[in-house]
């Protein structure tokens, strides 16, 4: 990464705080825990309950290193008090609700004033200028709008930056690549396995990707790889930056790569991170890797205090060659619940793909099949064939397996049924990339 | 003097074949020749068609993975003997045959007989040196059309 250049660096009046000393941040930082604690603990019953079960006043924040002190918050605490009942402000207060996807049972729900949906927009326009976009660009917004936050988030942020947006919203792949071209779009925002669905559908069609306008990708909602990265960048012709957020938190505009490409930034003045062992619980120093835990500084409709996110990162302390002063988290490549434990062995999505990639060629559409037969754990890795994969010789393409297949063994440490399928019979998302079946039955 | 084939990626499953051969009918692709390479998991379908490209069109619109390899196409005597004479002469020069498979008709009592090799230009020059008749697409398609 030695030959990165951040000349491109866009700065935006909102972008000032990413560049404030350490010192006046943490300071900052304190401020606004100890206020967004006290707010919590007064107005959320949920998070009295809990600090009073540790006998916690809010004035016993009295630095940072304190903080470790407060109880976690996590997902279930969200769908328990379902719909309302971690809101800190009245409904008449509340401008805004937004709500998970909930694929079973009852979705989560957040809730923003107006003053957390212009923090919200300030944080996007961040995100932006770190990505080298301003006024005069053209950013077509293909993040599904409605109850995602990924949608209305991203474009907020993009009008308040002075850009021109295109809510194409998800989905219609034609559509979007019709739009991309003929409007002469210069940013998209989705996910990075949709946008990779678009240049196959783009090349399908016989456009040449790399001769429209198009400059960069605000690609989120997903953990992906830095292979990854490089394919999008390599195939679209385009700067792929990687953008981080949670609904629980506020939605995209958490944390952003900047023009060096090496982690992401987060916008630390308004969440608060933490690293923690995920089975202890403990914090963890910088640059250990470790569960994420934010704190929402400034979030006045729903506080979130040491939220387990459950993706698993390190803090990177060091100097940002763009200047920032903000800590980052290394590339999220997967989340604690996205693991899965077969024949005792801790697996993770992110290494299956790791994995394929070091096989030459191989490009990452695949899927994990996990099966159970007379108690045994049985792992199957589908692998669509390409025509760079494919060879007229049965020898080639078995050799091709068992290389796959040795690649699988070799970093997880279990073998693993690797199957050559044909192309587009693994199901592509229009948004997150199913990579996991479990069929075991427990 | 070479002819391109055309492979195609097959899973091991029913109905699996009969798609690629509807995409060709549907595209008024005649099929001259046909041979199926397979394991447990999966197969690999070889094609020899008049048109390759308007062939390779349809089964990449279809969303087949398909290659194109150079194969070459030799004249055999169709008589006891006659593809070991054929045999006996690419052992001679040191020709490894990758696979091989034939075309289904007879004309004048000449079969043909199509053979995949790593190098084809070299293994065309070697085998026209012996005497041996290579055929063309163009010649391929009148034989088979009669």
């Amino acid at each position: 990464m030695s030959d990165v250049k951040c000349t491109s660096n866009v700065f935006h009046p909102n972008s000032a705080m990413d560049f404030l000393p350490v010192g006046q941040l943490r300071q900052l930082q304190l401020a606004r825990y100890q206020a967004i604690v006290r707010r919590a603990y007064e107005k959320v019953e949920l998070f009295r309950k809990r600090m009073e079960e540790r006998s916690l006043k809010p004035e016993d924040i009295k630095s940072l290193d304190d903080v470790a002190k407060l109880p976690f918050t996590i997902k279930t605490d969200l769908r328990d008090t379902y719909p309302f009942d971690l809101f800190a402000s009245e409904m008449s207060d509340i401008v805004r609700l937004h709500a998970s996807s909930g694929t079973t049972g009852k979705p989560i729900v957040v809730a923003y004033t107006q003053q957390d949906v212009d923090v919200w927009a300030s944080v996007m326009v961040r995100t932006f200028a770190a990505c080298g976009l301003g006024k005069g660009d053209i950013i077509q917004n293909s993040y599904g709008y409605g109850l995602f936050t990924g949608g209305l988030g991203a474009h907020y942020g993009a009008e308040a930056l002075g850009a021109t947006v295109i809510p194409t919203s998800g989905g219609n792949t034609e559509r979007q690549i019709m739009v991309l071209k003929d409007f002469n779009v210069t940013a998209i925002c989705c996910t990075p396995s949709y946008f990779l669905h678009i240049i196959e559908r783009a090349g399908e069609m016989g456009i040449d990707f790399k001769a429209l306008p198009l400059k960069a990708g605000i690609f989120g909602a997903e953990p992906w790889t830095e292979n990854m990265r490089v394919r999008i960048e390599e195939e679209g012709g385009i700067k792929a930056y990687d953008i981080y957020g949670l609904s629980e938190i506020i939605g995209p505009g958490v944390a952003s790569a900047c023009c060096a490409q090496e982690g992401l930034h987060i916008f630390e003045d308004h969440f608060y991170p933490e690293i923690i062992d995920p089975q202890t619980g403990d914090p963890q120093p910088d640059g250990t890797e470790g569960e994420l835990v934010f704190t929402t500084l400034s979030k006045w409709a729903m506080p979130m205090i040491r939220y387990r996110t459950r993706d698993i990162t390190r803090l990177m302390t060091e100097q940002c060659p763009c200047g920032r002063t903000v800590r980052r988290i290394a590339r999220i490549g997967r989340r604690s619940d996205d693991m899965f434990i077969i024949r005792g062995v801790n697996v993770f999505p992110s290494q299956i793909e790791e994995a394929l990639l070091a096989v030459e060629g191989t490009l990452p559409h695949y899927q994990i099949v996990l099966t159970r037969a007379k108690g045994l754990d049985n792992m199957e890795v589908q692998v669509e064939v390409t025509a760079d994969l494919f060879s007229d010789k049965i020898g080639a393409m078995e050799g091709l397996q068992q290389k796959l297949g040795k690649s699988v063994e070799h970093i997880i440490g279990i073998r693993a049924k690797v199957s050559l399928v044909e192309p587009h019979t693994i199901a592509r998302s229009e948004g997150k990339a199913k990579r996991l079946i479990d069929k075991r039955e427990m | 003097m070479k002819l391109n084939q055309l492979s195609v990626f097959l899973e091991n499953k029913p109905g699996r074949l009969s798609e690629p051969c509807k995409v060709l009918a549907d595209a008024g692709v005649n099929i001259l020749t046909i041979s199926l390479a397979d394991t447990e998991q999966f197969g690999i379908l070889r094609l020899i068609v008049p048109d390759w490209q308007k062939a390779k069109n349809a089964l990449e619109k279809a969303q087949c993975v398909v290659n194109v390899t150079e194969v070459v196409a030799v004249e055999v005597e169709d008589k006891p003997g006659g593809l070991q004479n054929v045999l006996q002469v690419m052992e001679q020069a040191q020709l490894n045959i990758e696979y091989m498979y034939a075309f289904t008709f007879r004309r004048e009592n000449k079969a043909i007989i199509v053979f995949r090799f790593e190098d084809p230009d070299t293994a065309v020059k070697l085998l026209q040196q012996k005497a041996l008749k290579i055929l063309s697409s163009e010649e391929v398609c009148q034989r088979v059309e009669g």
